[in-house]
């Protein structure tokens, strides 16, 4: 394959820094030393990182986030594992409806999930509450938890389990100690690519949470709505932490251009 | 008594017929080979027996009980997958303990168990070894010590050794060969490989399209093919046609220029099947011309055209000199290393 | 398991996915339905939600031409952020597969992994750069020569368009780069040894194989831009709106839920109709291509 021209590269040179100035000035903003948005141009400061100890609603936030993504994300395998396994292995009728309703939450706007939510939750009296975020989250991570499964349980060599099978492994037995080990590499990646769904969902959450069960990214989108100063920056320089560290993670266990390939393409 | 007995057995994936009226007897300790071309539904059988599908018709008795209605992971049968599927995320040793584990074997014997089926492979030594780290010969021997380290009561092998390349195909053979007669185990073989089919088997069952063409040992088989089919599948062989003529006295078999007193039974029409390894130059017989000789180290390969039609004949290289490409020739061979069959007359 | 359930149980499939099933049919479904049914109650400042069948609402989305406007806007700015990220976007994935390996994974990375990073953090890192009159892009761009004045980024549909076509462009480059994998690596030589030019590659050879690519991403970004919620939010605040802002102050603000239920019912009945139906015409039109 022929090279790049110096054309070329002058515009991947521009595309690559207009990308990832908004995230950069973001972490550089937050360790300014001042007390207004500036660009730190005499010396770095923690002072703002410092200052999120004042403010209990940020802390309190980041546990709801927290505790919600690993929670929903784990929900949604549990429902996902045996729907990806049904799915990759049987043809039966009905299937390609199935698999398109459980890929379905991707397609539908977030708002109009929020809205749906949050009616049939005030309606149920679940309003506002921890557990109606967990499963209101469970819809929206599942097709991600879903895929990442199905394309692990399709992958596997099913002569494997047959051969468990032969040799006396049976129902929970032949999943705990062959199928689940399999395809766990998948199943982790889809844990990680839906908690990071759930950590970053503003949309329908925005919705949902009530005082007391208000994540990160409301709390942060309540509060830029005010005002923005230097202290949602290093908000939002911790949650890109978290986030990369998740992002590690993936890449570790699953290569992380498999997991943005099947978070590429909503519609299918 | 039959121990394993497959009575009239097919298998239909939709309306397509895969595998039809199959009967067999197998008797305990032997070894059979399913031999046939790709798609001809050796593993449809095979998977049948071991209970990963259900027959359409027809019965599976081992020792007598129906095994049919025994849940495949009850029916203590021992299986090596042609892709070996080894269990990735355990060691050579794990692998080989699972089966034993499934059946509640206390860990000290397992231990032990697992050590002598290792060293029965060959494996001593290469128990902590993850599959992965394994060459393609070694993995089969671990895929083969998990399937008899349980006492299978039948042992079933679904091209065991067509990943391994020639060689290693060979030594396995021989090896396998050898485990089998030690431990006595009944063992069904399924191969495209009329080579490791004869080397290995006591019985081979030559099939074709889903149906049997012949049951019998590997000599039969080979000598007496029972159809066109099995002839041709099994090696190089001369397909000549001839006549009955039983107006002489007596009646003689003729084939071109060559002949010889007809056998029993038929008349008219018949091909006359011959392997190329039993035919000899000599003063008479069917007239041919050497089109290609061709040296292959042991023996020589001769391409000729007879009066009726393409010949092929092998000479063991024995030193004694061997006809021109161009000389003419007369093919004679003994009547008896022929099989006759009938022919439909054109 | 495997085809002994296969065979011996096809109820199997069934006992899997009904646990799934049912949380969808239960909280996904009914909620759905129970929006659609919102949308058709009555609703005052004083009385509340009436449960009745009327077509108020959707009548006054039909008369009152606030909200002809602001669909029209949603879906300009939708429409404008699918360009940006097709015309940039596929440059870019070219260039990026023809960079070498190590470059290459790199490269994907940085532009991919936005895609994981809260929108929130994204957007206000935006909402920095533009910044009033006197932000950093104004800055810069007056210091390029490329503008004589500042223009105005934030509360404006221009800063809405520039902040959601970066959100959105990773995944037009992930859509454009699926299709260029699937290119024959020799077809660029293949072209040249006929006598094309760069120029030509690019147009008759390189274009019409990776088109399907950049519809399907066109068509993922479209459908994200017009119901985006951060992004217009956070830069277009409270006076400019689009459809998931208006609806989010229809119900937190004015709480006219009925109202609010109206917008985002037809927001999703307007983008499953748009989504299919070009899907459906990019599948008969490249149908040789897909294969
Ligand atoms: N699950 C299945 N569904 C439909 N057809 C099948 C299935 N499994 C095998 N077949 C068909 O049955 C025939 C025999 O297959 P198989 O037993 O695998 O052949 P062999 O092992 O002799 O190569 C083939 O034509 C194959 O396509
Ligand atoms: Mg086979």
């Amino acid at each position: 394959m022929r090279r790049n021209g110096p054309l070329a590269l002058i515009f991947h040179t521009i595309f690559v820094i207009v990308m990832v100035a908004p995230i950069l000035v973001v972490c550089l903003v937050a360790f300014t030393p001042d007390g207004f948005l500036s660009l730190p141009t005499n010396g770095f400061s923690l002072r703002w990182f410092r200052a999120i100890g004042n403010y209990p609603e940020f802390i309190q936030a980041f546990w709801v986030s927290l505790g919600l993504g690993a929670l929903s994300s784990l929900v949604a395998l549990l429902f996902a594992v045996p729907a990806a396994l049904a799915i990759a292995r049987y043809r039966f009728r009905g299937r390609d409806a199935l698999a398109a309703l459980f890929l379905s939450p991707l397609m539908i706007p977030h708002v109009v999930l929020g809205i749906a939510f949050l009616r049939f939750f005030t309606s149920t009296g679940l309003g506002g509450s921890f557990a109606a975020l967990i499963i209101a989250h469970v819809i929206i991570v599942f097709p991600f938890a879903l895929r990442l499964t199905l394309a692990a349980a399709t992958g596997m060599d099913r002569t494997v389990e047959m051969a468990a099978v032969s040799l006396g492994a049976n129902g929970w037995t032949l999943f705990r100690r062959v199928t689940l080990p399999l395809i766990l590499p998948g199943v982790i990646s889809g844990w990680a690519l839906a908690f990071i769904q759930s950590f970053d969902d503003l949309t329908m959450t925005v919705f949902l949470a009530a005082p007391g069960t208000e994540t990160l990214p409301v709390r942060m989108f309540l509060y830029i709505q005010d005002n923005i100063d230097p202290l949602v920056t290093s908000v939002s320089a911790c949650v890109i932490a978290v986030t990369l560290t998740a992002l590690i993670l993936l890449d570790r266990f699953y290569g992380l251009d498999r997991v943005l390939a099947g978070k590429g393409d909503p519609g299918r | 008594m039959a121990y394993l007995e497959l009575d009239r057995v097919a298998k239909q994936f939709g309306a397509q017929t895969v595998v039809d009226d199959f009967s067999l007897s197998v008797g305990k300790g032997e070894f059979i080979s399913f031999l046939g071309p790709s798609g001809c539904g050796k593993t449809t059988t095979l998977q049948m027996i071991a209970g990963f599908l259900d027959p359409t018709r027809g019965a599976i008795r081992l020792e007598g009980k129906d095994l049919t209605a025994i849940h495949p992971a009850k029916r203590g049968l021992g299986i090596v997958f042609q892709s070996y599927a080894l269990f990735p995320h355990m060691s050579a040793a794990e692998n080989v303990a699972f089966g034993l584990e499934m059946r509640g074997v206390p860990r000290a014997d397992r231990a032990e168990r697992v050590r002598a089926a290792l060293a029965m492979v060959g494996l001593a030594g290469y128990e902590d070894r993850h599959p992965r780290r394994m060459s393609g010969g070694q993995q089969q021997r671990v895929a083969l010590a998990r399937a008899l380290v349980i006492k299978p009561s039948v042992l079933l092998l679904d091209e065991p050794l067509s990943n391994l390349d020639a060689k290693l195909r060979e030594e396995m053979q021989i090896e396998l060969r050898q485990i089998q007669r030690t431990i006595g185990t009944t063992t069904i073989l399924v191969t495209h490989d009329q080579n490791e089919a004869m080397s290995l088997s006591d019985r081979i069952v030559v099939m074709s399209q889903g149906r049997i063409e012949q049951i019998g040992t590997p000599q039969e088989t080979y000598e007496k093919p029972a159809s066109a089919f099995v002839s041709q599948f099994l090696g190089k062989t001369n397909d000549f046609a001839g006549s009955i003529d039983r107006t002489a006295t007596p009646p003689r078999l003729v084939a071109g220029s060559w002949s010889a007193p007809a056998p029993a039974g038929l008349n008219g029409a018949i091909t006359v099947s011959i392997r190329p390894e039993r035919i000899g130059f000599g003063e008479a017989g069917l007239s041919a011309k050497i089109v290609t000789r061709i040296f292959q180290g042991n023996h020589w390969l001769f391409q000729c055209e007879s009066e009726c039609g393409p010949a092929i004949v092998i000479r063991q290289n024995d030193g004694t000199a061997q006809p021109a490409e161009g000389e003419a020739v007369r093919l004679a061979w003994r009547p008896e290393d022929m099989s006759v069959r009938a022919r439909a007359s054109a | 398991m495997s085809a002994v359930a296969e065979e011996r149980n096809a109820r199997a499939p069934w006992a899997l996915t009904a646990p799934a099933l049912m949380l969808f049919i239960g909280v996904l479904l009914i909620p759905l339905a129970m929006t659609v049914m919102l949308s058709f109650h009555d609703w005052g400042q004083y009385k509340g939600i009436e449960p009745v069948f009327i077509l108020k609402n959707w009548r006054e989305i039909a008369t009152d031409p606030y909200y002809a406007e602001m669909f029209w806007r949603t879906f300009r700015i939708a429409i404008l952020t699918t360009l940006l990220t097709a015309l940039l976007g596929a440059p870019e994935a070219y260039i990026l597969n023809r960079m070498s390996g190590r470059w290459k994974s790199f490269f994907l990375l940085v532009i991919l992994g936005p895609l994981l990073i809260s929108v929130v953090a994204r957007t206000l890192g935006w909402a920095l750069l533009f910044g009033g009159n006197n932000g950093l892009v104004n800055k810069l761009l007056m210091s390029l020569g490329v503008i004589h004045s500042p223009i105005p980024f934030m509360f404006t549909e221009t800063g809405m368009v520039v902040a959601l076509a970066h959100v959105m462009m990773p995944f037009m480059v992930l859509s454009v780069w699926a299709a260029l994998q699937r290119l024959d690596p020799q077809i660029e030589n293949a072209a040249m040894s006929l006598g094309a030019g760069p120029i030509t590659i690019i147009r008759r050879i390189i274009m019409p194989q990776i088109m399907p690519g950049v519809l399907s991403g066109a068509i993922i970004v479209f459908s994200l831009s017009a119901s985006a919620f951060a992004t217009p939010a956070i830069i277009g605040g409270r006076r400019l709106k689009v459809a998931a802002t208006l609806a989010y102050d229809e119900f937190l603000n004015t709480l006219n839920w009925p109202l609010g239920a109206a917008v985002a019912t037809l927001l999703l009945i307007a983008l499953v109709l748009i989504v299919i139906g070009s899907n459906a015409l990019i599948e008969r039109r490249y149908a040789e291509v897909f294969r």
